[in-house]
């Protein structure tokens, strides 16, 4: 058995650790690219959403390198991600690969099915050795968050431009050979020193601008065309609303065991949307909320065209635009975004914070 | 006397100012760009050449989607995006001004203005209806020159119900309405109506739009335009003199700020016409992201590469001259 996995930026490197400690064999996709993309535009609806098209394009990719067995999050129903598993097998079928399609809910959903099917793809592990794995998989997650916080702060203010690319390309070639959690752990505690050690002006202001909007969209910077890289080379620190480690506290730890971890983001929406409403609309609001009390200068909604919950929450944002005193952006995003209008976009936006935070000075 | 050079080449028009000190303009071109940026600039440079003689210019300033390939072409001490280059334009010939309507060739943006600053701004997405190119076609359609194609509405008594939803759709009820029998002027008259509801629902939705409002770009001179917009809206829509060169006013304005602190300029002269600029692209098969690279060559020598995401081959702007 060989398992691959749709990408969603560098989730698949915790998820690679957790596989393989495991012992289980692990196909990854090529990093998302052109071909993807035009394998899934093919293959998928023409109306789906876009992160269903990077995934058909992601499993092809693996398929051809491979792998036999596709493991995929479900969730009972928040958006259209609720039947991507469902669907996405179908296309895998009528494509003529006949692969297994496992789909993982989340545990609070129904454990004992949790625990059944990842010992099927484990062969059977015992399952404190599964779950020492899985928490193995989690500090992962939430190493790479925090080297990405480090690269967000150090891009904007770095003496010599492009040294954090430069860091993250060779981070980037270690990370591929590195295998287990060990290994990669090592890696990443490599580059964070890396990272420390880049020479920066510590007293330049900096705009800081928030992401907000569809999980996937913030996630994965080939569909958000590298929003951070870019907005960091502008002179911009960034932060992303969502991350992989804070989706796997809430999804597989806090609602198992029946708390809410997202009361602060839930509390901050209250006064603009009550009720969830699918996909992340409600902490798409409550976040813009937040950031604005931390003092952010401006925030960009991203979403994948026809992406509902996105679409409810992008005409509410106005008012809390109005409200909260913060302006923000809306980039939509689909397989027919052109990079020079995005760029435009990000650059009128970003001169737009600066002039309005210079005279707020004065 | 000190004079400001800017650039904004757009999809259908290349347009370049010169300013003096006072922000004066001195000389203003609009030519077509015609799908070849690079001849549109060289053409404009000689005719200012020609026409103000060889004089000292202190800065440049890029804007338009063909920033960046100006700054190449002529050395620019600013390339700016074109909602800021025209932001600031408005404000010079309209202080006061709250709120601004540009429809270029390709892209319509609205600009909110609060105290002299740019607080919102949004341009349009995937819909071509409203823009210059839009109404170029259907000028050529109807065979009637676009500079006469706004006129023609001071001449209808009523305006057709034009589907403006989309361009396609927009086009094809013309027609109908044409083969009904409705005259030009009053089908032309509807289809403003139509196009501007198209821009307030899709460019200007959800932005509070109060007067002063300044209207510029290209569109601006269709007198049916801005007719239709004081209806829709019910307030004055003021049209600029320079309405068509607005965002290379913009830019020459920042170029003054810029050169004016850094006390130099990068600007290589009007030698620059002579000289031989050609460009080439490629696929770089280096990894699986497979950059399009643009290579563009000045007289043989490397003048600027773009479009590599790993930084192999962006040596930055490094014309050897």
């Amino acid at each position: 058995m060989k398992v691959t996995f749709p990408h969603m930026g560098e989730t698949y490197i915790a998820l690679k650790g957790f596989f393989e400690d495991l012992g289980v064999d692990v196909v990854i996709p090529p990093e998302c690219n052109k071909k993807t993309l035009q394998i899934g535009v093919k293959y998928s609806p023409e109306t789906a959403c876009l992160p269903l098209k990077v995934n058909i394009g992601n499993y092809v990719q693996s398929i051809e390198n491979g792998a036999d067995t596709i493991v995929i999050t479900g969730s009972c129903g928040p958006c259209r991600f609720g039947y991507y598993g469902i669907l996405e097998k179908e296309i895998l079928r009528d494509m003529g690969y006949d692969v297994d399609m496992i789909v993982f809910d989340p545990p609070s959903e129904d454990i004992g099915r949790f625990i059944s099917r990842i010992r099927k793809i484990t062969n059977n592990k015992p399952v404190y050795k599964v779950a020492d794995s899985l928490y193995k998989g989690y500090r992962i997650a939430k190493e790479l968050d925090d080297m990405n916080k480090m690269m967000f702060a150090i891009r904007p203010r770095e003496i010599k431009k492009g040294e954090v690319r430069r860091i993250y390309g060779e981070y980037q070639k270690e990370i591929e050979k590195a295998h287990g959690t060990r290994e990669i752990f090592k890696v990443i505690d490599d580059n964070k020193k890396k990272l420390k050690d880049v020479r920066i002006d510590a007293d330049r202001k900096v705009l800081k601008v928030g992401i907000i909007g569809e999980i996937y969209t913030v996630i994965e910077p080939f569909v958000n065309l590298y929003i951070e890289e870019k907005l960091g080379d502008m002179g911009v620190e960034v932060d992303r609303s969502m991350n992989v480690s804070e989706w796997i506290e809430t999804n597989m730890f806090s609602k198992l065991l029946g708390f809410n971890s997202e009361r602060d983001i839930d509390k901050a929406a209250e006064n603009y949307l009550k009720t969830a409403i699918g996909g992340h609309a409600k902490q798409c609001i409550g976040n813009a909320v937040l950031y604005s009390r931390k003092g952010f200068d401006g925030l960009i909604q991203l979403l994948p065209f026809s992406c509902m919950p996105e679409i409810v929450a992008s005409s509410i944002l106005p008012s809390v635009s109005r409200n909260e005193k913060i302006p923000i952006m809306t980039l939509v995003l689909d397989e027919l975004t052109g990079e020079s209008g995005y760029i435009t976009r990000l650059e009128a936006f970003v001169d737009m914070l600066g002039i309005r935070k210079e005279t707020k000075v004065e | 006397m000190n004079y400001y050079l800017g650039v904004d080449v757009g999809s259908v028009s290349t347009d370049i100012v010169v300013i003096d000190d006072s922000e004066t303009v001195v000389d203003k071109l609009y030519l077509k760009t015609a799908g070849r940026p690079v001849d549109a600039i060289k053409s404009g440079m000689a005719l200012l050449k020609q026409h103000l003689g060889d004089i000292p210019i202190s800065g440049v300033g890029t804007t338009g989607s063909g920033r960046q390939l100006a700054d190449v072409v002529v050395g620019a001490d600013v390339v700016k995006n074109e909602i800021t280059s025209h932001g600031i334009a408005a404000l010079k010939y309209c202080p006061k001004a709250k709120t601004v309507f540009e429809i270029g060739g390709q892209d319509s943006k609205i600009i909110i203005l609060r105290d002299g600053i740019i607080v919102d701004f949004a341009m349009n997405t995937v819909c071509a209806a409203g823009t210059g190119s839009f109404l170029d076609r259907q000028a050529s359609r109807m065979n009637i020159p676009i500079e006469e194609f706004g006129d023609r509405t001071l001449k209808s008594s009523m305006a057709v119900r034009i589907a403006g939803r989309c361009a396609v759709f927009a086009e094809s009820d013309m027609i109908h309405k044409q083969q009904l029998g409705y005259s030009q002027d009053d089908i032309i008259n509807g289809l403003c109506d139509a196009l501007v509801r198209n821009y307030l629902s899709n460019v200007g939705k959800g932005k509070e739009i109060l007067p002063p409002i300044v209207f510029q770009g290209g569109v601006a001179a269709n007198k049916g335009m801005k007719a239709a917009f004081e209806r829709e809206l019910g307030y004055e829509i003021y049209v600029p003199a320079y309405y068509d060169v607005m965002g290379a006013i913009g830019a020459a304005m920042m170029a003054k700020t810029e050169s004016g602190r850094k006390k130099s300029t990068n600007f290589y002269g009007f030698d620059m016409v002579d000289f031989d600029y050609t460009t080439k692209s490629f696929e770089c098969s280096g990894c699986f992201n497979m950059c399009e690279i643009v290579e563009i060559y000045v007289n043989g020598n490397i003048g600027a590469r773009w479009g590599g995401r790993c930084g192999k081959w962006s040596t930055g702007k490094n014309v050897a001259l």
